[in-house]
């Protein structure tokens, strides 16, 4: 089983990217089971058609400690498993903490066993790393792969640097390795290239240039994945690309953080070419 | 037991230098400001060190702002519920280890200090907040006990995900119109000891409590006694004592205190200040918003407390009541005299060290004197620069960081409340006279030339001290007793007092010298080695040897 983890700047699309890339590799008879770990438990809303499931932590906080793995877990679209960690609302609480408890939770109950079958485990992850409890999915060796969502944005630039610093620090005592960028485009001004040349300095790859297509908002609407909505528009052959794309990622490194000087400069010498 | 052999050996340098040569030079640097050679110069003791971090590894004797808040300052109180916000254990070990006692009285008054509260937090309270939790056991406490006040402690998770503890505090007092709900944010990792602690407990029990009492108190001379917390009895000490003079204690902050005596703290015409650290801006804004003047005292030592006494009687200023403290004195002095003239044959030139506190370390050298034993080293745990040098270095003290993280009240007179207990000439006369206020002068003045002050001392260098110097006797906490105890030196409690007490007044007194007397006399440290371990009756090797 491989596991990945999805990191990015809040709002970038993860959630979104995950999902439809997950349709993809569940298209392509990948057993997977994606694991959201956003308090808005939000990260399986397209796969299961609507924001029908039960999280992991208010499951725990009902049923106390006798919870099985079905109580948690849902099938989504594909035959793919779905669960949410959850956590507190906004402002009260620690939902680090209630990640680290979920995560431990599945492992526990044998979510993550041989018996399951899974090809696949995603970690879809809040924002930045923000805390020791957004940076479990990194630890002990929890995912193994991380692959960040960006843009030709500078914040989303910088949040991509800033979560390579976090893998660094984990990958230094343990398997952790990052997989790639997937730029999710913003249509900036030169995107591909400059992500191509983060992706370069961090000492990893681009693995696949997601273009902006309203089609992705349409299946939303719709509470579906692209490939779901519409299997047959030009939107579904990208996510597909990027689920081929990850399925035969061999690329894995400790990446090399940029100062921030250096990533500055790299917004100016791309963001200046056409102008 | 030739006590100058064993100083002969080492200059004080020398001895600092011996407790800073195993630090990495940083450390090192840093400890050798908070290591002072007292030169005990008048009004020129060189600066130390105090009131900073403990540098990580290194064993600190210290306790957390938590301890300093909810065991040392709220716990004495015996009719407020201290309600802990937070795991289990913050509430359970904190709970009855100070041996502060509290007498309920012949009616049975309100007593909470044998139940422990807690809203025992788990997992899911710390991911969904505890709010809730807190809420539903404020409202349990009241409905079983319907106390006149609740004290609410933020322990350190509650600090990390933010409970808004105040804000249930405020609702739930608002529910209940008859009950005193406020709450403490003193989380264990705040400061850097629990003089923090302390500094947050007495502000909000000088916002919330200090001057609601509706009980008009008539007695003549009546003052409040702080910074005195019940140690094995020491308050009761006291106040008999104050009683015999006629002296009224109206509320003592916080040793064997009630509700009452805190909202009534506000009707007393003078402060005592006992423990200098723990309250000193409390007797600072009593008197701003009060006007109620307030004078450093001292009830450990026979001595200090009867020039205690004086000093109150003078404030006062009445014949009657001066004749009464000397009439008092005179009756207690004989007591003291014939415990003190048969204990010195044996406790004269024995030497002791002192690493207690923000006052202890320095007030407990009074007992040691009447005792003709000589301090060779002290020091406070949480002591503040002004606690060492004296009151007027306060206005250079450094605010750093970790100060400016607790908050600081404003006070102003209070527009009905406010009334100068004495005029600014009386008070002059009175300073004419030899009667200071506000001031300490702190511990370096009272000790000897050459002796080491070591702020903020640790495990490695407490038994360093004592491997160099040898002292009959060696004073700390709890942390620090065995380990003391096992290299062969005797070792007193001063937070708790073992089992003893009261040491404070005139009993006190007499409690201490033969409580010491019996530890630096006996013979028991002398037999650390059993006797085959010094001179084994049979030697013999192995074949093969």
């Amino acid at each position: 089983m491989r596991k990945v983890a999805i990191y990015g700047k809040g709002g970038i699309g993860k959630s979104t990217t995950t999902q439809n890339t997950v349709a993809g590799l569940a298209e392509m008879g990948r057993k997977v089971m994606v694991v959201g770990c956003d308090p808005k438990a939000d990260s399986t809303r397209l796969l299961l058609g609507g924001l029908a499931q039960k999280s992991v932590l208010d499951t725990l906080r009902e049923e106390g400690e006798d919870v099985e793995l079905d109580d948690i877990r849902k099938l989504g679209y594909g035959d793919t498993w779905c669960v949410e960690s959850g956590g507190p609302e906004p402002g009260v609480g620690c939902a680090g903490r209630g990640i680290i408890t979920s995560i431990n939770m599945l492992e526990s109950l044998g979510a993550y066993e041989e018996s399951e079958g899974l090809d696949f485990a995603f970690y879809d992850v809040l924002g930045d790393v923000v805390c020791g409890g957004f940076a479990m999915p990194i630890r002990d060796g929890k995912a193994e792969e991380i692959y960040i969502v960006c843009s030709g944005e500078m914040m989303a630039m910088y949040a991509a640097n800033n979560i390579c610093k976090g893998i660094g620090k984990y990958a230094q005592s343990g398997s952790v390795r990052l997989g790639g960028l997937i730029c999710n485009s913003r249509t900036v001004d030169n995107e591909k290239e400059m992500i191509e040349e983060l992706a370069k300095k961090l000492g990893t790859q681009m693995i696949y240039f997601v273009p902006r297509d309203n089609d992705v908002q349409r299946a939303e609407i719709n509470r579906k994945t692209v490939i779901e909505w519409n299997g047959e528009c030009t939107q579904a052959g990208e996510y597909r690309g990027l689920a081929k794309a990850i399925d035969e990622n061999t690329n894995f490194v400790i990446p090399t953080p940029l100062e921030i000087e250096e990533l500055e400069q790299l917004l100016l010498d791309f963001g200046l070419l056409e102008a | 037991m030739g006590r100058t052999e064993k100083m002969v050996q080492w200059e004080p340098n020398d001895i600092k230098g011996k407790l800073l040569e195993k630090y990495p030079p940083k450390v090192a640097r840093k400890r050798a400001k908070q290591i002072m050679i007292n030169e005990a110069l008048e009004n020129t003791t060189p600066e130390i060190t105090a009131n900073v971090r403990t540098i990580p590894g290194i064993i600190t004797m210290r306790g957390c702002t938590y301890a300093g808040c909810k065991g040392v300052i709220m716990g004495p109180t015996s009719d407020i519920i201290n309600l802990v916000h937070g795991p289990v254990g913050c509430s359970f070990y904190a709970w009855l280890t100070r041996r502060n006692q509290h007498d309920a009285g012949e009616k049975g008054e309100d007593n909470y200090i044998p139940y422990s509260f807690t809203t025992d937090m788990q997992d899911s309270d710390i991911i969904f907040g505890g709010e809730k939790k807190l809420e539903a056991a404020i409202q349990e406490a009241y409905d079983t006990f319907h106390p006149k006040g609740i004290a609410v402690f933020a322990t350190c998770p509650v600090g990390l995900i933010g409970d808004d503890i105040h804000a249930v505090a405020k609702k739930m007092k608002e529910k209940f119109g008859d009950c005193n709900v406020f709450a403490f944010s003193c989380e264990g990792y705040k400061g850097v000891s629990q003089s923090a602690g302390h500094h947050i407990a007495n502000n909000q029990v000088f916002t919330h409590l200090v001057g609601t009492s509706e009980n008009e108190k008539t007695d003549k001379y009546k003052i409040n006694l702080l910074g005195e917390y019940n140690i094995g009895g020491d308050g009761f000490e006291i106040d008999r004592v104050l009683k015999k003079c006629g002296i009224t204690n109206i509320a003592t902050f916080s040793g064997n205190s009630t509700y009452d005596q805190f909202a009534s703290a506000n009707q007393a015409d003078l402060s005592c200040v006992m423990c200098h650290r723990s309250i000193n801006y409390v007797a600072d804004m009593l008197e701003t918003k009060y006007g109620i003047p307030w004078i450093k005292i001292n009830f450990i030592g026979a001595k200090a407390t009867a020039k205690s006494l004086r000093k109150i009687a003078q404030y006062f200023g009445d014949q009657e009541l001066i004749d009464k403290v000397e009439e008092v004195i005179a009756e207690e002095m004989p007591a003291v005299k014939a415990a003190q003239e048969s204990v010195l044959p044996r406790t004269e030139g024995k030497t002791a060290m002192i690493f207690v506190g923000g006052s202890r370390a320095h007030h407990y050298q009074e007992l040691f004197e009447e005792m003709g034993m000589k301090t060779l080293s002290a020091g406070y745990e949480f002591g503040h620069r002004d606690d060492y040098e004296g009151r007027h270095v306060i206005p250079n003290l450094k605010v750093d960081a970790d100060s400016r993280n607790i908050e600081e009240i404003e006070v102003e007179a209070d527009p009905e409340l406010y009334n100068p207990r004495k005029t600014a000439a009386e008070i002059e006369a009175l300073e004419k006279a030899g009667l200071k206020f506000k001031e300490y002068e702190g511990l370096n003045p009272a000790m000897d030339e050459g002796t080491l002050v070591i702020d903020d001392l640790n495990q490695y260098e407490a038994e360093k001290l004592v491997e160099l110097l040898k002292p009959d006797l060696f004073c700390a906490g709890i942390k620090e007793k065995y380990s003391i105890q096992k290299l062969g030196v005797p070792m007193k409690q001063l937070h708790s007092y073992d089992s003893g007490g009261p040491y404070a007044g005139f009993v006190g007194a007499v409690n201490f010298y033969n409580e010491i007397d019996r530890l630096v006399s006996s013979k028991i440290w002398s037999y650390m080695k059993a006797p085959w371990q010094k001179n084994p009756e049979l030697s013999a090797t192995y074949v093969w040897e």
